[in-house]
């Protein structure tokens, strides 16, 4: 194998080795440092906490052939506009909440983590709601009580019941809001959210 | 005793056939075998938790409140790192001194550092069974789970198992230091220190999902796709110097393309997890490109096992572990490269992200990529262990239970696999595709009977795969034991002709 031949030979293969992966995670540094600055809370692919004071819907964006998060009017989280500092704390009680109970062992976020619960991408914008009415009140119950008022479709698979407080309800509920405003790049693909503007 | 000697005269130190006890192993080595008792307990853990996971698809009361999903999934794939991790220390801890040429480094460190890690792994997992869940603050995530999937360790863990890490980096190239330098250990003291390196990106809070996410993936894919695929490429290549008698040479320069290839498109790879969580659009063209490339080394090291194992006509001095070892070769081809393809493209991973296609995946490569190495290891262990005796063909009983365990754990990961498989694409025509992924598709994808029978099977292979460990660990317990023939002398074979 190393008899002669330059492409056989140890040496060579040594600093392939060496050259390739050096590079290779240069080329990732750098990606990584524009893909950070990208996905900051507040610019385009990753909205402010404070989004959750809005409106957010997903629709149709021909140019990019996807659907795409759409943050619309003011619509106010359990009625009440929060300030940017406000909506943050909030939204970072849920996400130590969602961290704390596990939900990633039996719940996708992103699409990531385990297949025994429905993904919580959208769960927000889920048509299950019924409508923007209800939605807040229905879930905030389902939190409180999943035993009682499972949703189950016919699985029999119920969320157990995880002792979260009041204030942990809102959490992750505003943590929900935000989620579904990250533009995932049309994931989940064909979603259609529940009817918008208090149909 | 006096048996061996004969048979042998040149080999003293089969004296320790009749003992059967650890004195006449080196400290590194009495080191790994206890690495891999502890690996073998958490293998166990891993498939009683795998198996009540998997009956609650099908009945979802069975312990529901007591022992709930999310905490039998979160057991069943923290044993299974943390029994892979084990098993690759332990399996370093046992070619250090041979590959060095001196005795290990700080052993009484090392040993200390082997009992800290074990309790600490130990206080873990009575952590996550018994208090579960915390409320939503920091202390949760500091003392008792992390909610991120498979780094869930608590904080104050992943601080201790940095430490012992350092440690045990310490004692391995600290040996290598003291002793000689080769290919195989340079490769294998680089890749540890990018390993432990890579760990620390996990080790953070952060509000932003997305951001969490994105280094969330550092230490998941680059250790799973690329650290650790090295590290079994360095084990492997010692392993196959030792059960065949292949030339070093040879297995150094073929570890050198595999880094090449496995970083050159593992590294960029990283970008197939990148579609969906927020990040720029040219992860969709990046991480594709370069996952798409990732079976190629895979291909590389299948090519690498068989022509050597071909090489020598299989005349091999540890049949068992050259089995596992070539099971190794294709169960990593199969499952990291050929499953772990089909869904990487993003035009299909659209409809296959977060579906029974990744369990399928996940499976078969996390068992043919890693589990099959550490069982050959074990193999390699125990023959010297029982006093290098023999383990090639012509075994007592005609080796059955090494075969049938071979036979039982593949089919039944296999078997598992393709039932997953076939439950992923029902989910993703079902809910993704028509059903748009909202909750009542989802629900409506696990109702369908293909769905349902994929669960059932799964079910029916696992049950398989743990006949198959009972039987495997039935034979560490017993294989070499009685032996008296001393190993089979193997000798790298000629200058290649023709």
């Amino acid at each position: 194998m190393s008899d002669g031949v330059w492409w056989a030979s140890q040496d060579f293969w040594r600093k392939c080795a060496i050259f390739v992966t050096a590079f290779m995670f240069v080329v990732l540094i750098l990606l990584t440092f524009h893909s950070l600055a990208a996905i900051t809370a507040g610019q385009d692919r990753v909205p402010a906490y404070s989004v959750i004071n809005h409106r957010i819907d997903y629709v149709f964006d021909e140019e990019r052939n996807m659907k795409v998060p759409v943050i619309g009017e003011e619509a106010p989280l359990f009625g009440e506009i929060l300030t940017e500092e406000e909506a943050k704390a909030l939204v970072d009680l849920g996400k130590l909440t969602v961290q704390a109970k596990n939900c990633m062992n039996c719940h996708t976020l992103l699409g990531n983590g385990a297949y025994y619960a429905p993904d919580l991408t959208k769960a927000w914008l889920d048509p299950g709601w019924g409508n923007e009415q209800a939605r807040e009140l229905l879930m905030t119950m389902f939190l409180k009580d999943p035993k009682t008022n499972a949703r189950t479709y016919g699985t029999n698979r119920r969320m157990p019941d995880l002792g979260v407080t009041d204030e942990e309800v809102r959490g992750i509920i505003a943590f929900l809001k935000w989620m579904s405003a990250v533009d995932t790049n049309g994931f989940p693909q064909g979603f259609e959210p529940l009817p918008q503007g208090g149909s | 005793m006096a048996e061996a000697a004969i048979a042998n005269p040149l080999r003293p130190a089969l004296d320790a056939v009749a003992a059967r006890d650890t004195s006449s192993l080196s400290a590194g080595q009495r080191l790994a075998l206890k690495y891999f008792l502890v690996a073998m307990v958490l293998f166990v853990a891993q498939m009683l938790f795998g198996l009540l996971a998997g009956l609650q698809f099908l009945y979802p009361e069975l312990l529901y409140g007591v022992l709930d999903f999310s905490v039998n999934r979160m057991v069943h794939i923290n044993a299974m790192i943390v029994w892979m991790l084990y098993g690759f220390i332990g399996s370093i801890y046992w070619l250090v001194e041979d590959e060095a040429g001196v005795e290990l480094v700080g052993a009484k460190l090392a040993n200390i550092n082997f009992w800290v890690l074990t309790s600490a792994v130990a206080v873990v997992v009575v952590v996550y069974l018994v208090v579960q869940v915390g409320p939503g603050n920091k202390m949760s995530i500091w003392l008792i789970n992390e909610g991120r999937e498979y780094i869930e360790a608590p904080r104050w863990a992943d601080i201790g198992i940095v430490v012992c890490m350092g440690v045990f980096f310490y004692t391995v190239a600290g040996t290598f230091m003291k002793g000689r330098w080769s290919g195989i250990s340079g490769t294998l003291v680089l890749d540890l220190i990018a390993l432990a390196g890579l760990y620390l990106a996990g080790m953070f809070y952060t509000t932003n999902l997305s951001v969490d996410q994105y280094w969330w993936w550092w230490v998941v894919h680059l250790w799973v796709e690329a650290t650790w695929e090295v590290l079994v490429g360095c084990i492997m290549a010692w392993g196959l110097m030792k059960t065949l008698g292949a030339r070093r040479e040879i297995v150094t320069t073929w570890l050198y393309i595999e880094v090449a290839m496995m970083f050159g498109a593992g590294i960029l790879g990283l970008g197939h997890h990148y579609f969906w969580i927020g990040t720029p659009e040219y992860w969709l063209g990046i991480g594709g490109f370069f996952s798409a490339l990732e079976p190629i080394p895979l291909v590389a090291m299948v090519v690498h096992a068989v022509y050597d194992a071909g090489r020598h006509s299989f005349q091999s001095r540890n049949h068992p572990a050259l089995a596992w070892l070539i099971a190794h070769a294709f169960g990593n081809f199969l499952g990291a490269g050929v499953w772990g393809f089909i869904h990487t493209l993003p035009q299909i991973n659209l409809y296959t992200h977060g579906t029974q296609w990744t369990t399928s995946h996940g499976h078969l490569a996390f068992f043919g990529a890693y589990a099959t190495i550490v069982i050959a290891f074990i193999y390699i262990a125990l023959q010297r262990w029982r006093g290098d005796v023999w383990m090639s063909g012509d075994l007592p009983d005609r080796g059955w239970k090494w075969k049938w365990s071979l036979a039982l754990l593949n089919v039944g990961m296999l078997g598992m696999t393709v039932a997953l498989l076939i439950a992923g694409y029902e989910q993703s025509f079902i809910e993704r595709a028509i059903g748009g992924s909202t909750w009542a598709a989802y629900f409506e994808g696990q109702t369908q009977p293909w769905f349902v029978q994929g669960m059932q099977w799964r079910m029916v292979f696992g049950v398989l795969m743990t006949a198959g460990l009972v039987l495997l660990l039935w034979d560490f317990l017993t294989i070499g034991r009685g032996e008296t023939r001393p190993a089979k002398e193997v000798h790298a074979p000629g200058p290649h002709v023709g």
